[in-house]
């Protein structure tokens, strides 16, 4: 089943400690380690940790890091005032279609470090160099598969992190969230991907092993894919690929608070979106009714019709959530319906996120 | 280990035959295992007929949907109200948590199942 995938520095110890694998974008990853249920619960109530290492950190710097950035990013890098800033953003075609989400955190002035989706690595490098040659900006830019990434995350992680790591405690105590500190060669982000608090930390393959496993010494769950996205669903977090990709615009993806159209700054897809009318929007869709929504299953709404993106059931809800794209005039609470195995289910529709910070968030 | 007192089908029911000649069913270790943690579980009506090999349940896991096949041709006698608040049990002991049991109207059919060293190649062949 894995033959031919890659693998993260981690792999041996997944096997090890019992993951069931899974070919994600080409890489073999964990989907679960045992129960997936579990996993989410660890994460919502305590402490669980990822092995995000598919996931490509890219440096850029040089003198024309900052300007080529500000091209590049539809968000307002500048808001990286100072180094350990990260900042949410897509990365757009002149279409103002989304070729990736990514965080782009600031190292030093004029050095930047953007991680990127595993399934669109290679196509952001070639977009990259191709937007660096075009513009002739003076930047490098340094795909780092050298370094391996873990996401420590819920309620207890950076507690737990501090307790199985305590030389890393001083530099990362005073984080404030989307903030980012360096010791050596590792970087610790107060970011994640799950609506729970934690860190997301980059380190030097060599190291990861060992870190992985004091992490598991002090209580932090090793969690898959699965759990990874049963909670960014409950989060209200897009995924690309799923929720988005090339052909859909950020105002299409409830990512416009992403999009800098404030300030004067040229982007590219700037002028795409600056004419675009968007005819539909990503919504959040709770089932009423017993069964479990998945992507690509039809809607039928007062307004026209529709389409889950992301689907699945939510352990901390006890039902099943979705991410649906429908027609841009839709009411919030619209009652609406889903095509479940031949079957016309009662849905509702909510605003993202469901759940954050263990609580959940939208009224059932 | 796959119960030898057990019959299968391939595509991952076992059945049982109860003391009143009706038959239980249920999912195979090898199918919940690949279907992930269980979720939602589905079952046919009480009273329907159903032919061998006809769809007459679903069982949702935090992965995907999965068809339930009745092995045996017959009327449903009788489901397990259980699994709709504890989905895990078929989980957690996939041997004990039937699903539904059919009282069989052909004998011949029952003896056209898999038994277990026979089931356990169809559920190896696939694993790969």
């Amino acid at each position: 089943m894995t033959n031919g995938l890659k693998h993260t520095p981690l792999y041996a110890v997944h096997l090890e400690m019992g993951a069931k694998m899974v070919d994600f974008a080409g890489w073999g990853m964990p989907v679960h380690y045992g129960s997936q249920l579990e996993e989410h619960t660890s994460v919502r109530c305590d402490a669980g940790m990822f092995d995000v290492s598919h996931m490509l950190a890219v440096d850029v710097r040089g003198t024309g890091a900052s300007d080529f950035l500000q091209r590049v990013f539809a968000n307002d890098v500048a808001r990286l005032q100072k180094p350990g800033k990260a900042l949410y953003t897509c990365m757009l075609n002149e279409q103002g279609g989304v070729l990736d989400d990514l965080i782009v955190y600031m190292r030093e002035i004029g050095s930047y470090r953007a991680v990127v989706n595993a399934g669109t690595a290679e196509k952001d490098l070639a977009w990259l160099d191709a937007q660096r040659l075009e513009s002739g900006a003076q930047v490098e830019i340094l795909p780092r598969r050298d370094l391996a990434i873990v996401a420590v995350q819920g309620p207890r992680a950076r507690e737990k992190f501090w307790t199985a790591a305590p030389q890393l405690r001083a530099c990362s105590e005073q984080l404030a969230n989307f903030e980012a500190a360096q010791a050596g060669d590792t970087v610790i982000a107060r970011t994640g991907y799950t609506g729970e608090d934690g860190f997301e930390v980059m380190l030097p393959a060599a190291e990861v092993e060992a870190l992985w496993r004091v992490l598991a010494q002090h209580g932090v769950k090793p969690a898959g894919l699965g759990a990874r996205d049963t909670l960014r669903l409950e989060a209200g977090m897009n995924l690309y690929g799923q929720d988005m990709d090339e052909h859909v615009t950020p105002l299409e993806c409830g990512l416009a608070w992403t999009v800098d159209l404030k300030t004067g700054r040229d982007f590219v897809g700037r002028s795409a979106l600056q004419r675009a009318h968007p005819a539909r929007k990503l919504v959040g869709v709770i089932l009423q009714d017993r069964g479990v929504m998945r992507a690509h299953q039809h809607i039928r709404t007062p307004r026209g019709a529709g389409e889950i993106t992301s689907g699945g059931f939510s352990p901390t809800m006890n039902r099943s959530i979705a991410l649906a794209r429908v027609p841009g005039d839709l009411e919030s609470r619209a009652e609406l319906e889903v095509e479940i195995r031949g079957k016309w289910l009662k849905g509702t529709e909510v605003k993202p996120p469901f759940v954050r910070h263990g609580k959940v968030l939208v009224q059932p | 280990m796959t119960p030898d007192n057990l019959k299968y089908t391939d595509s991952h029911e076992w059945v049982k035959t109860e003391a009143d000649g009706t038959c239980s069913v249920g999912i195979t270790f090898h199918a919940q295992d690949m279907l992930g943690d269980v979720v939602f579980v589905e079952n046919p009506v009480v009273g329907r007929k159903v032919k061998k090999g006809e769809e007459c349940g679903v069982i949702e896991s935090v992965k995907a949907a999965a068809d339930i096949y009745a092995p045996l041709s017959g009327e449903i006698v009788a489901t397990n109200g259980e699994l709709a608040e504890s989905p895990e049990k078929i989980n957690e002991d996939p041997y004990s948590a039937w699903m539904f049991r059919i009282r069989p109207e052909d004998p011949r059919e029952l003896a056209g199942l898999l038994d277990a060293g026979a089931y356990d190649k169809v559920a190896a062949a696939e694993k790969h």
